[in-house]
């Protein structure tokens, strides 16, 4: 057990002990994963769950994710019933296992607060036969009464050694500095990561060197002359051309978000911009981002944030 | 008789007239066997639909060509009943999950299982997994989103996902980091006008390159656009000319000329009048996002930089506050009369200061 864990799931440590104990025989607290996106929350207690009870794993593991019905009758109901189940000590083999079953709840925070409320008297009920594991990518979604019930564990993004491990493993051919973009660009989501280098493989061929050109192109970022225009027109206080280029900009298929979140990150290093100037951009960036995200109009959007630079430099 | 979009329609990957390189990529992809969920993404009319079908004919061969239209039907838990419309082959389905609304969730649950559980049926098939496309994930609420993510990996063995979208900023990243994205640009201008010079090559015409040209750049290098306009341009005048009327889509001449009519007078009467146009262009099922930049592109165009400014900050705030809302008449109007007062404010400031 230890070998799988040590050698498919790397980093994240603390997890692991954790886990590894479990399996040794100690007891397992309530647990709360969170972290961002392909940082392996699912795949380890999968595979733990897996270890643990062999077999056994459709009788002992509950396994709900967003895709299930989860509103508050289902908790009472279903949750309820699984965890009055008996759990003995032993396998039907005879080996021991842990004596309580896993409720795991994966992708918790797309449960409603009422549904999240009313897990909470059944987690307190419960304890003698169940365990939870609640998987989340945004903690701040849970409520505090779960998360003060639960061991939280946060899941780091990756690191550039675990690409460099797997890129090794699948002979491929590429250099350590495009691996480091790669990491930079996948922004920690190892899934996006292995995915993109996966892909890069796949769509060239895999006798075929991957280049800085390709992960940028996959990972969809934002060639960096594309910043530099978009300042350079506000520069100009252009209406007309920054309304062409945020046109020209959306024809082209980049994607809004990213456009921000690079920008974001130029400007603040950028020492053109005073820090008065760079609070007010920051602060339209950020009403842009939210607004981006619950599906306003991209080119709409864009332009607002490009009047404000615009009057940034003017001013 | 059909129209020249679906006519000339490629339907394999190498007869795709741009983009040749991401073609061959995805050839390649298909012929090393294994095949990831898909995210593609790119404006309207750039031919991501097109690119998907000749993907799934060489995935699963003409077969996939064979398409039958079927209304599905699902319950939601509170027992209201859904119905959606669905395309299929043998090998695929093709559904628009946020035809039905704040239920999408519901089908998208029920379809995915429902595909990954039955067998090809095919048994002698090249490929033991169905594939799901999913149109204008973008407007996908995000609890159906949710949903989607351990479905996606439960059921990856015998069903892959091909998400098309618009923009990917709604996207939830959970989703995106599980597909590979491919990205489709519009076509450039000048691939557009090689296009409509093949097209009119294959129906026995000729048309003149600067025409061509100004039909892809009215389009904003629409394609879709551009066919249909090249068609309409043909009904109207044949031979062609290089500098002959081209016909605008009657809904952009007819949210121009409201903003005419907003800039013109800034009253009660006007609103109620503005408030019947709004209505007539949504019963026709123009997008609000559309209509919103249409008329911000027309209301900025005679007014100093500081004005320009503010109608941009009110466009994007009102076209957000649509987004979260479901009337869209409300927030367009609002917009409007909002507009009314910073313009007869400007106005009477400017005569303030002439006096
Ligand atoms: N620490 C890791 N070590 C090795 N592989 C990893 C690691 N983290 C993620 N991966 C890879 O990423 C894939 C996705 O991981 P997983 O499904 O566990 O992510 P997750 O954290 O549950 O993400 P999400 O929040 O999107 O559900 C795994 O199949 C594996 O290939
Ligand atoms: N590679 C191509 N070569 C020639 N014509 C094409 C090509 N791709 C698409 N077309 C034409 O463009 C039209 C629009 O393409 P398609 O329907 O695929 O666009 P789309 O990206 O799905 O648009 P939307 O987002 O609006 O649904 C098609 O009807 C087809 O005639
Ligand atoms: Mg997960
Ligand atoms: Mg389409």
């Amino acid at each position: 057990m230890q070998a799988f864990l040590k050698s498919d799931i790397v980093d994240q440590g603390e997890v692991v002990t954790v886990l590894d104990q479990c399996i040794k025989g100690a007891d397992l607290p309530n647990l709360l994963f969170y972290g961002p996106p392909g940082t392996g929350k699912t795949s380890i207690i999968l595979a733990a769950s897996h270890q643990l009870f062999g077999d056994m794993y459709k009788e002992r593991i509950l396994e709900l994710n967003a895709s299930d019905e989860r509103g508050i009758q289902v908790i009472r109901d279903k949750i309820k019933s699984f965890a009055q189940l008996r759990a003995g000590g032993t396998r039907p083999d005879g080996k021991p296992c842990p004596p309580f079953k896993i409720v795991i709840l994966d992708e918790a925070d797309s449960m409603t607060q009422a549904a999240q409320a009313a897990l909470r008297r059944t987690m307190e009920k419960e304890t003698k036969t169940t365990r939870f594991c609640l998987i989340c990518n945004y903690v701040s979604r849970i409520i505090e009464p779960l998360t003060s019930r639960c061991t939280k564990f946060r899941f780091r993004p990756l690191n550039a050694d675990l690409i460099a491990f797997i890129s090794d493993e699948e002979k491929l051919l590429v250099d350590d500095d495009i691996l480091k973009e790669l990491v930079k660009t996948s922004g920690g989501d190892m899934r996006r990561a292995i995915t993109c280098l996966h892909s890069c493989s796949r769509l060239r061929g895999k006798d075929t060197p991957i280049t800085k050109k390709d992960i940028t192109e996959i990972a969809g970022v934002i060639p960096e002359k594309f910043l530099c225009e978009f300042l350079e027109i506000c520069k100009e206080n252009d209406y007309k051309k920054l309304k062409s280029f945020i046109n020209k900009f959306t024809l082209e298929a980049y994607s809004g978000l990213q456009m921000l979140e690079q920008l974001n990150d130029y400007i603040i290093e950028s020492d053109e911009f005073n820090n008065k100037q760079k609070a007010i951009i920051g602060e339209k960036l950020g009403a842009v981002t939210f607004r981006l995200q619950d599906g306003a109009s991209e080119s709409l959007q864009l332009l607002d944030l490009g009047c404000v630079v615009m009057t940034s430099y003017a001013a | 008789m059909s129209l020249w979009v679906d006519k000339y329609r490629p339907k394999d990957l190498q007869k795709l007239d741009f983009h040749k390189e991401q073609a061959a990529n995805l050839k390649r992809l298909i012929q090393q066997g294994d095949f990831p969920h898909l995210l593609m993404f790119g404006p309207s009319g750039a031919g991501k639909k097109t690119r998907i079908m000749c993907l799934l004919k060489e995935l699963y061969g003409p077969g996939v060509e064979r398409l039958r239209m079927e209304q599905m039907n699902f319950t939601t838990p509170s027992n209201k009943k859904l119905e959606i419309m669905t395309i299929s082959s043998n090998y695929h389905i093709e559904v628009n999950p946020s035809d039905v609304g704040i239920y999408d969730r519901v089908v998208i649950m029920d379809l995915i299982k429902n595909v990954a559980q039955s067998q090809q049926l095919d048994s002698k098939g090249q490929k033991d997994f169905k594939i799901v496309v999913l149109t204008d994930v973008d407007q996908m609420t995000i609890d159906a989103q949710h949903a989607l993510r351990r479905t996606m990996e439960k059921y990856i063995a015998n069903c892959r996902l091909i998400l098309c979208c618009n923009s990917t900023s709604r996207v939830i990243p959970a989703i995106k980091s599980r597909c590979l994205n491919i990205k489709v640009p519009a076509p450039s201008t000048d691939e557009i006008v090689s296009i409509l010079q093949n097209t009119c090559k294959k129906e026995g015409l000729t048309v003149p390159v600067e025409l061509a040209k100004r039909i892809a750049e009215k389009s904003n290098r629409n394609l879709r656009r551009s066919l249909l306009m090249l068609e309409a341009c043909k009904v109207q005048q044949y031979p062609f000319t290089a500098n002959q009327n081209i016909t605008e889509p009657d809904w952009s001449l007819f949210i121009r000329n409201m903003a005419k009519l907003i800039i013109q007078e800034q009253s009660l009467e006007r609103i109620s009048k503005i408030r019947e146009d709004l209505y007539e262009l949504i019963v026709h099922d123009i997008p609000g996002d559309i209509i919103f930049e249409v008329l911000v592109d027309e209301l900025t165009q005679n007014c100093d930089f500081e004005l320009k400014l503010q109608i941009v900050e009110q466009a994007a705030i009102y076209e957000h506050r649509m987004r979260q809302g479901n009337k869209e008449i409300f927030h367009l109007e609002a917009f409007v009369v909002k507009f009314m007062c910073l313009y007869k404010k400007y106005l009477e400031d400017a005569l303030g200061n002439s006096m």
